[in-house]
């Protein structure tokens, strides 16, 4: 788990292909750079890319991978 | 000759895409349906020298991948309309996410302005965009506006109409790498000479196959070779994959967001690098969306704002409520000294001044109540509470997004349940459209303000609240009964952006008000009139009858229900016409009360005080609360799904009504 305010790397996201493309049409994609800016657990969330917030709902923290340097760690 | 151009508005969702348009087009707009779907379609014109422009505002969409229902409608229009032009409007502060679509648009080879909104918030932020730059290197007319001062928009017009003059088509074009290149132009061979739907160009179809965009897919299924295709698509999207050693769609993504961020830092000078929009949202944040906060947050602040539709609207709806019961008066009294006949006076003063007048007495507290849920809507809090709401909602078995349509039944249903549309599945959807009429609306309020203000004077603002709540908490049981019978399925994650929190426009809240406030206008003009002088009708014939007496047809009907209603503690006629009269729409009941009791104001609370008690003045609360849907809820429950559906949302609200208002008055008896 990630606590707020944490820099992380998306490392994969364990979805169907909607919901994969649906957040990379909103900006977040294997690769990019988030802040945790808040985070209950098993959500909900907000994590942050630059200039765009995104609410995460109840169960789908799970399902996005993420890097903090080496290694890796469900968000 | 007068030219006329059809220009479509895209964007994403919170890029000021609504208020361009608003500025745009003023006064000259008009909401209509798209074909086929009840979604609302807003249109509106201007006329910029001698060229009559048709603006259309799609709704919000994030790319052309079709997510939800409503952008499947901005997807399909931006395919096979095939506008003259389409003005990109992106929130500039946001570069380079709300280029994204952009990029889309221009491999689909669209005639595309692009629109940097938001000007000022970027200018705060120290951050400086060489318009002419990114213009030169996307090739495409690039406007500055800040829309929610009205600023910009001149300049916007003239290159719209430019734009449809020149019907250029974007030469700017995404490398997405040698490897990937070399699989889009094999595709495109293969495509060649194949009739391609209209307005798709080869390589936007090749990159789709290589996305395997399910629709895409879908189109091609009808071309002649169609299983060739397919194979030669599959094939190629793996053998790109083995040479990448990764997945395709991440790496198509990866190549435009990496090409828009280099295409972003080209173009931008950032002055001083401070977020100060983002920080203190983020503080905010922190402390509304809270795990243990968040909840009694939304809670208080829903408390409040009933407070406020209270405190503020009650003194106004008296100020005029004395003005109906003065025109009464003196149109009976002016129709007298010309000695018209009596029926006449009286269908005029006790019929329809009256009934219109007892239900416009509450125009106050639903303006005011629609001008709260703007602010609450257009401050960006409304997403946040959806949000915060998302992990009970799901407990429930709904998604957090169904959390919006509800609150918006708040203020009628009708919306409510057409803001279903935002829901990706269709099981949500119906789930939240049956349980919307539960939500109770602005058109109980009159009922509420009656009974409250006359058996609880003391706690009006409490006993409403009740009501409120108890609408939410049987939406719930409903909501986990239904789930459990007839959609036993996975709810759809909730994702959704969440806005900076913005100072609301003055402008913009007062134009959401009206729009849903002059709809109760027109409703007290039309269906409610209407109604009020067929209950008159009812109530002074046959004509040896004593007005709304026993004998009277409206007497009748009244004592061949009542019983029904006995066990709820409101079982006389009066009561029973009010309710039956109700389902033309949910003011009505307080109107047929004025009417039968040819009172209103301080009268009709006499009048009231004579016939219920304290309990079964709430019983018949709760019950007009339950009850049914009005009839042109009704009616837009069966446009969003079908009979079966609309079959049992009304017949599971009378069953429930009748079941929970007998409860509460049989129970409180006791005790």
């Amino acid at each position: 788990m990630v606590r707020p305010g944490e820099r992380v790397e998306i490392a994969e996201i364990r979805a169907g292909r909607g919901l994969s493309a649906r957040l990379a049409d909103m900006g977040f994609y294997p690769g990019v750079a988030i802040e945790v800016v808040s985070n209950f657990g098993r959500g909900p969330l907000i994590i942050a890319k630059s200039g765009i917030r995104l609410g995460l709902g109840f169960g789908i923290a799970h399902q996005i991978w993420v890097r903090t340097i080496q290694d890796k760690a469900g968000l | 000759m007068k030219r006329e151009i059809k220009v479509a508005l895209a964007g994403n969702p919170n890029s000021g895409k609504t208020t361009v348009f608003n500025n745009l087009t003023g006064s000259h707009q008009h909401v209509g349906n798209w074909p086929g779907v009840t979604v609302e379609k807003k249109e509106g014109k201007f006329t910029y020298q001698g060229t009559e422009v048709t603006v259309i505002d799609l709704p919000g969409t994030y790319s052309l991948s079709a997510y939800s229902l409503d952008e499947r409608i901005a997807r399909d229009f931006l395919l096979h309309e095939t506008p003259d032009v389409v003005v990109v409007i992106i929130d500039a502060s946001n570069l380079e996410r709300n280029l994204y679509l952009l990029c889309h648009l221009l491999e689909l080879g669209t005639n595309v302005v692009l629109d940097l909104n938001m000007m000022d918030v970027v200018e705060n932020q120290g951050i400086k965009i060489d318009t002419s730059k990114l213009s030169r290197i996307l090739n495409v007319p690039v406007i500055e506006t800040v829309a929610n001062k009205n600023e910009g928009m001149e300049g916007l017009k003239v290159a719209i109409v430019t734009a449809a003059e020149n019907k250029r088509s974007p030469t700017f074009k995404i490398d997405y790498g040698k490897v990937i290149e070399e699989g889009i132009t094999e595709l495109s061979e293969l495509l060649k000479d194949k009739a391609l739907p209209r307005g798709y160009t080869l390589r936007w179809v090749a990159v789709k196959l290589l996305e395997a965009d399910p629709e895409i897919l879908e189109n091609v299924e009808s071309l002649p070779q169609a299983q060739q295709i397919q194979k030669a698509a599959l094939e190629c999207s793996a053998r790109l994959e083995r040479r990448l050693g990764y997945d395709l769609e991440t790496a198509l993504v990866e190549r435009r967001y990496g090409l828009l961020e280099g295409l972003v830092r080209e173009c931008t000078e950032r002055h001083l690098g401070v977020e100060r929009r983002h920080e203190i949202s983020d503080q905010i944040d922190r402390v509304v969306t809270n795990k243990l906060l968040g909840i009694p947050i939304f809670l208080g602040l829903m408390w409040l704002s009933f407070q406020l539709v209270f405190t503020v609207g009650s003194p106004l709806a008296g100020l005029i409520d004395s003005f109906f019961g003065w025109l009464g008066d003196t149109t009976s009294g002016a129709l007298e000294a010309i000695g018209s006949p009596g029926w006449f006076s009286s269908l005029l003063a006790e019929g329809v001044i009256s009934g219109v007048g007892s239900v416009l007495v509450f125009l106050p507290n639903i303006l005011l109540l629609f001008l709260i849920i703007a602010i609450l809507e257009d401050s960006g809090y409304m997403a946040r509470a959806a949000f915060v709401m998302d992990r009970i909602m799901h407990a429930l078995g709904l998604h957090g997004k169904s959390f919006i349509p509800m609150i918006l039944g708040f203020g009628c249903n009708i919306p409510g349940i057409m803001a279903t549309r935002t829901l990706k599945s269709e099981k949500d959807r119906i789930l939240t459209i049956l349980v919307n009429p539960l939500m109770s609306c602005s058109a109980r309020l009159p009922i509420y303000v009656l009974f409250a203000g006359t058996f609880f004077p003391e706690r009006q603002g409490l006993v409403v609240f009740s009501l409120y709540l108890m609408g939410i908490v049987l939406a719930i049981l409903v909501a986990r009964l239904f789930k459990s019978i007839f959609f036993k399925h996975e709810v759809a994650p909730l994702i959704m952006e969440l806005p900076p929190y913005r100072l609301p426009q003055a402008r913009g809240v007062l134009i959401h008000m009206w729009e849903r406030g002059s709809l109760f206008l027109k409703k007290a003009g039309t269906i409610i009139a209407g109604g009020v002088v067929l209950i008159w009708l009812l109530a002074y014939f046959p004509l040896h009858a004593e007005y709304a007496s026993a004998q009277s047809l409206i007497g009748k009907l009244g004592s061949f229900v009542a019983p029904l209603l006995k066990p709820a503690g409101f079982g006389f006629p009066q009561a029973a016409v009010a309710l039956i009269f109700g389902i033309l729409a949910k003011e009505v009941v307080v109107g047929t009360l004025g009417t039968l009791y040819s009172a209103e104001g301080v009268a009709l609370k006499a009048a009231l005080l004579q016939h219920f008690t304290p309990l079964s003045a709430y019983a018949f609360m709760v019950m007009s609360l339950i009850y049914i849907p009005c009839l042109a809820a009704i009616a837009t429950i069966k446009r969003e799904t079908n009979w079966k559906w609309t079959g049992l949302a009304v017949g599971y609200s009378l069953i429930l009504g009748w079941v929970v208002a007998v409860l509460i008055y049989q129970i409180g008896r006791l005790l």
